[in-house]
């Protein structure tokens, strides 16, 4: 099977700090893939890189089968991205948002159409639908970004620390949809800070400034490392840390 | 294609909700256009005069009465000495001091010859030479007055004599506002348009919404375009609200074809635009996009021959106007409105701006970067 | 609160200021540039015009009379006509500005009849340039004129002597420096103070700070602090440059208009303030303090047209502008070198507006608090 992401010795300096280190991994069509690491690690940059946000300093990685540092208009038609930052536009209704996303990857109006009041249904945002986003509680309104991220049904998305602030029921909501997601075969890559949320994956990296610690189930993780929990597995790690939260 | 409506019916929604920023873009040209005119009016008249009388003879005061007379003075007051008048410019009460010495009238009638003093405030150079030369000339008329009482002149001129005649064009009642009110409109569609536009791209990366934009495949000229027709049209929404205006507050009818000034504007728009929008991809927060469109503005505007003439700049200033858009779009209003213009007239200003235009736009579409 | 609370939040607004290069660049750089740009470029004197001519006589005394109108540093004979069917077109072209005619046998009139006439055509599209650009021609006329008739003493003549007083060389940067001082520290410190305030709130980080134990008063003032020290190197450098570039004169006292100076940049500050607390997001208080302001300082001041000419309902407008009353005392002081007698009622104008601005901004304040 085809791998959605592939990278080797892919690397990112800022003048002379070394943000991403030589990194090299796989992300198996289809599966789930935690993105951990402390404040620092260089999670975001990597990320960025893979989504065409940021240009490597060398090394390479492809997304979906194209190269980032040349195709990169090529991977945006077939990935969705999720920012840490909330990045819909709050003076627009839900409905005019999904509208403008899913126009602007090309999608026909007759399938924006139908497709939305389908969305709206699985978010139970029906009566919402012609209010402004900046109105909505923050849960719903990362929810609301998620569907958007996945509207236009990319091969992967690319999620950054999607349920930061948000309550543990709705964290729990949100991961229903991930997993509804990866049901229809969308690769999901996700940075996040909870580690309950690892255990969700079904493979983890954890990052440590700027390299790969680790990557492997959940499972093996806590094998290997001889612990019970993810917990233990990211302090274990991130002891060794020379750069952390700054 | 069909990309490009997402985004201008995103761009137009966005616009038009926020009633706030709405009710500035328009009110506040209206009421400006409406109101600023009127304060524009270089005429030289209502000079303040304090006269020094050093004679009280019949002549000094048949002098001072003409002064009066004549429309573009207003006596402020009678000074007993010279001192006192140069305290009535001193504290603004008077702009000019007209000094009658003593003898006045005796040394013109025994000697042939007598002087008076003119002492005039020069702070604004021009309005002192101007009230300098009314003055001289209604005192050449008294001259003139006085002589012909004294000398018989014969019937035919004893010597060569130029009549000068004069005839103002296209604008034979001197209307100040005819001149004023096309350059204030283009001031203000000018000022909202960059603005707005400036604003606009920097706004959403301080949002962070651009971000989300930027993982999309869509083109670098689309997301261009999608931010430039919105304020094209808003730009020409305006300036057809500040023609209207012209018209129905100033009774201003252009004298040339609407047609010609819509081209021009149409032009014009898509130039400032794009200079709005290349500010905005080369800065980081709406108040460094602002600051740095200010400042273009205040140049261009103070620069633009609104308020004073071009050709009476230095050399170097010249350069920087024919780089001035702003320039060109108050010229041809005042040409197609005052002096009816056509399209021939005005191509080479066409052809300018178009080239500004192409190139605005074009820059900023490769600066816009779709990352870093 | 203490003081080093106080001074720990003006140290953060100077962060803020010192941080961003771009803008911080931009302010200290624009008043440098405005003020030499203006200074040099912006003058009402009309020269340097470009006229035609149409002569239908083509004798001695029509091409020497061009040849002295060409001489004089008001006119640049750009074209001669041959025609008057070719006067329209030269005016809707736009360069041209006058057209001097002389009738055909001009030369003639003048040896043989004592009496010949010249007709000046003006685009009255400027009335201004209009009107200066007949009187400089008809003055160049008449010189020739007497200099045809050299020698011819006329009996019983006024003369009038000239004293131009504060500007003999009549130079156009003393009436525009005042007036560009006035508008950029107007602009500056209405614009930044009303920005920052508002950058907060649409932030949130205001809601931090008025939770904070500060007084709501002092935070204000915090803000408005690093603003008008940056205003004084401001002053400082426009009145450099002025000096030693421009060649104006500080003919008063140099404290005197540094205190003026001052008071003008509270009342633009406490201006900013209340713009912050009446508006919700940045642009909407840009466009009040740009758009709204630009063009009333411009044109209300009395630094582009004179006061007086206005109507009536706008020379009552103009009272409200501050930059009219800095003007006033800018040129009183500054130029006609008048002291603190001639000007306490304009510094009491400026201190009046600037204790009702701030009492209303504080008012605003407090309101939102509760």
């Amino acid at each position: 099977m085809q791998d959605a992401i592939t990278t080797r010795n892919l690397t990112k300096t800022f003048g002379s700090f070394t943000a991403v280190d030589a990194i090299t991994f796989h992300v198996k069509k289809g599966e789930i893939f935690g993105f951990l690491g402390a404040n620092g690690a260089g999670k975001t940059t990597a990320m960025r890189m893979l989504c065409g946000l940021s240009f490597p300093t060398s090394g390479k990685a492809t997304v979906a089968g194209f190269d980032v540092a040349t195709e990169t208009e090529k991977i945006k038609r077939s990935i969705g991205y999720m920012s840490q930052k909330f990045s819909l536009y709050e003076d627009l209704t839900v409905r005019e948002n999904i509208r403008f996303y899913a126009g602007i990857y090309g999608k026909s109006r007759a399938f924006i159409r139908e497709k939305t009041s389908r969305v709206l249904q699985q978010l139970r945002l029906e009566n919402e639908a012609d209010k402004l986003v900046g109105a909505l509680p923050l849960g719903w309104k990362q929810k609301l970004a998620f569907s958007v991220a996945i509207f236009h049904e990319p091969e992967i998305v690319f999620l950054d620390e999607p349920t930061g602030g948000v309550d543990p029921v709705t964290r729990r909501e949100f991961w229903n949809l991930i997993y509804e997601a990866a049901g229809d075969g969308i690769t999901v890559f996700v940075t996040t800070h909870y580690m309950d949320e690892a255990e969700y994956c079904d493979r983890v990296s954890i990052m440590v400034d700027g390299k790969i610690g680790a990557l492997d189930s959940p499972k093996g993780l806590k094998e290997t490392f001889g612990v019970n929990s993810m917990d233990e597995v990211f302090l274990k790690l991130a002891r060794g840390a020379k750069r952390s939260d700054g | 294609m069909k990309i490009l409506w997402f985004l201008l019916e995103k761009e137009f929604r966005q616009i038009f909700r926020d009633p706030g920023i709405l009710r500035v873009i328009f009110i506040m040209p209206v009421m400006q256009l409406i109101l600023l005119p009127n304060a524009a009016d270089y005429e030289i008249k209502n000079i303040h005069i304090t006269v020094v009388d050093n004679d009280h003879s019949s002549y000094s005061r048949q002098l001072i009465s003409k002064i009066t007379a004549s429309g573009y003075f207003k006596l402020e007051h009678y000074s007993t000495n010279y001192p006192g008048a140069l305290e009535d410019v001193e504290k603004d009460r008077a702009d000019l001091v007209l000094e009658i010495p003593p003898k006045f009238e005796k040394q013109l009638v025994k000697e042939d010859e007598s002087t008076v003093f003119m002492s005039v405030n020069a702070i604004n150079g021009v309005k002192a030479n101007i009230g300098g030369a009314y003055l001289q000339s209604i005192v050449e008329d008294f001259n003139r007055e006085v002589r012909l009482k004294w000398v018989q002149f014969p019937r035919f001129n004893p010597q060569p004599v130029i009549q000068v005649t004069s005839a103002n064009w296209f604008n034979p009642l001197m209307s100040y506002k005819q001149f004023m009110v096309p350059g204030i409109l283009v001031i203000l569609v000018t000022m909202v348009g960059s603005f707005l536009a400036t604003l606009n791209i920097v706004k959403e990366k301080e949002l962070g919404t651009i971000e989300q934009i930027n993982v999309t495949p869509i083109r670098k000229y689309h997301f261009i375009l999608g931010k430039l027709i919105p304020f094209w049209v808003l730009g020409l929404l305006i300036f057809t609200i500040g023609l209207l205006i012209a018209r129905v507050v100033y009774g201003i009818v252009p004298a040339g074809h609407l047609f010609v000034i819509y081209v021009f504007a149409a032009v014009y728009l898509l130039a400032i635009l794009g200079l709005g929008l290349l500010i905005s991809t080369f800065t980081a927060t709406q108040q460094q996009a602002m600051l740095i469109s200010f400042f273009l503005m205040m140049v261009f505007i103070l620069l633009s021959g609104l308020y004073t003439s071009i050709d009476s700049m230095p050399a170097w200033a010249k350069m920087i106007t024919r780089f001035n858009p702003v320039t060109y779009f108050i010229e041809v209003m005042r040409m197609v409105v005052l002096k009816g213009s056509g399209l021939r007239d005005i191509s080479g200003q066409i052809f300018t701006v178009l080239l500004f235009a192409v190139f605005l736009n074009g820059w900023a579409v490769l600066s816009y970067r779709k990352r870093a | 609160m203490g003081k080093s609370q106080f001074l720990s939040f003006i140290k953060k607004e100077f962060y803020h200021i010192l941080r961003d290069r771009k803008t911080l660049f931009i302010l200290l750089g624009m008043p440098v540039v405005q003020i030499v740009i203006f200074g040099f470029a912006l003058t009402n004197e009309v020269k340097n015009s470009a006229i035609a001519v149409l002569d239908q006589s083509k004798d001695d005394a029509t091409a020497s009379l061009t040849g002295e109108l060409d001489a004089s540093r008001y006119f640049e004979i750009v074209a001669s006509l041959k025609s008057a069917a070719e006067i329209g077109p030269a005016f809707r072209k736009g360069k041209v500005k006058m057209v001097v005619v002389f009738p055909p046998g001009f030369g003639n009139d003048l040896k043989h009849l004592n009496n010949a006439q010249v007709q000046l055509i003006a685009d009255a599209s400027d009335p201004n340039v209009a009107n200066t650009l007949t009187n400089y021609a008809n003055a160049v006329i008449m010189g020739y004129q007497d200099r045809v008739n050299q020698g011819l003493k006329l009996p019983y003549t006024i003369k009038t002597e000239y004293r131009m007083l504060y500007n003999p060389q009549l130079k156009g940067a003393y009436s525009f420096v005042p007036g560009v001082m006035a508008m950029v520290l107007m602009l500056i410190c209405t614009m930044m103070t009303a920005i920052t305030i508002v950058k907060e709130k649409e932030l949130g980080t205001m809601e931090v700070m008025l939770v904070s134990p500060v007084q709501p008063l002092k935070i204000v003032v915090a803000k408005a602090v690093p603003y008008l020290l940056l205003s004084c190197v401001n002053i400082a450098s426009i009145l450099l440059l002025s000096v030693f570039v421009l060649d104006v004169p500080i003919n008063g006292s140099l404290p005197l208009l540094v205190a003026e100076s001052i008071l003008f940049t509270l009342t633009s500050l406490s201006l900013g303030l209340l713009i912050s607390s009446a508006t919700g997001s940045q642009q909407t208080a840009m466009f009040i303090s740009l758009t709204g302001m630009f063009l009333p300082t411009v044109m209300l001041s009395g630094f582009m047209f004179p006061v007086e000419n206005m109507p009536l309902p706008l020379r009552v407008i103009s009272n409200v502008v501050p930059a009219k009353w800095y003007y006033i005392i800018v040129k009183s002081v500054m130029i006609k070198g008048v002291g603190f007698g001639a000007v306490w009622k304009e510094t009491l104008v400026l201190a009046g507006m600037t204790a009702f601005l701030l009492l209303i901004s504080i008012k605003k304040f407090k309101i939102r608090l509760s």
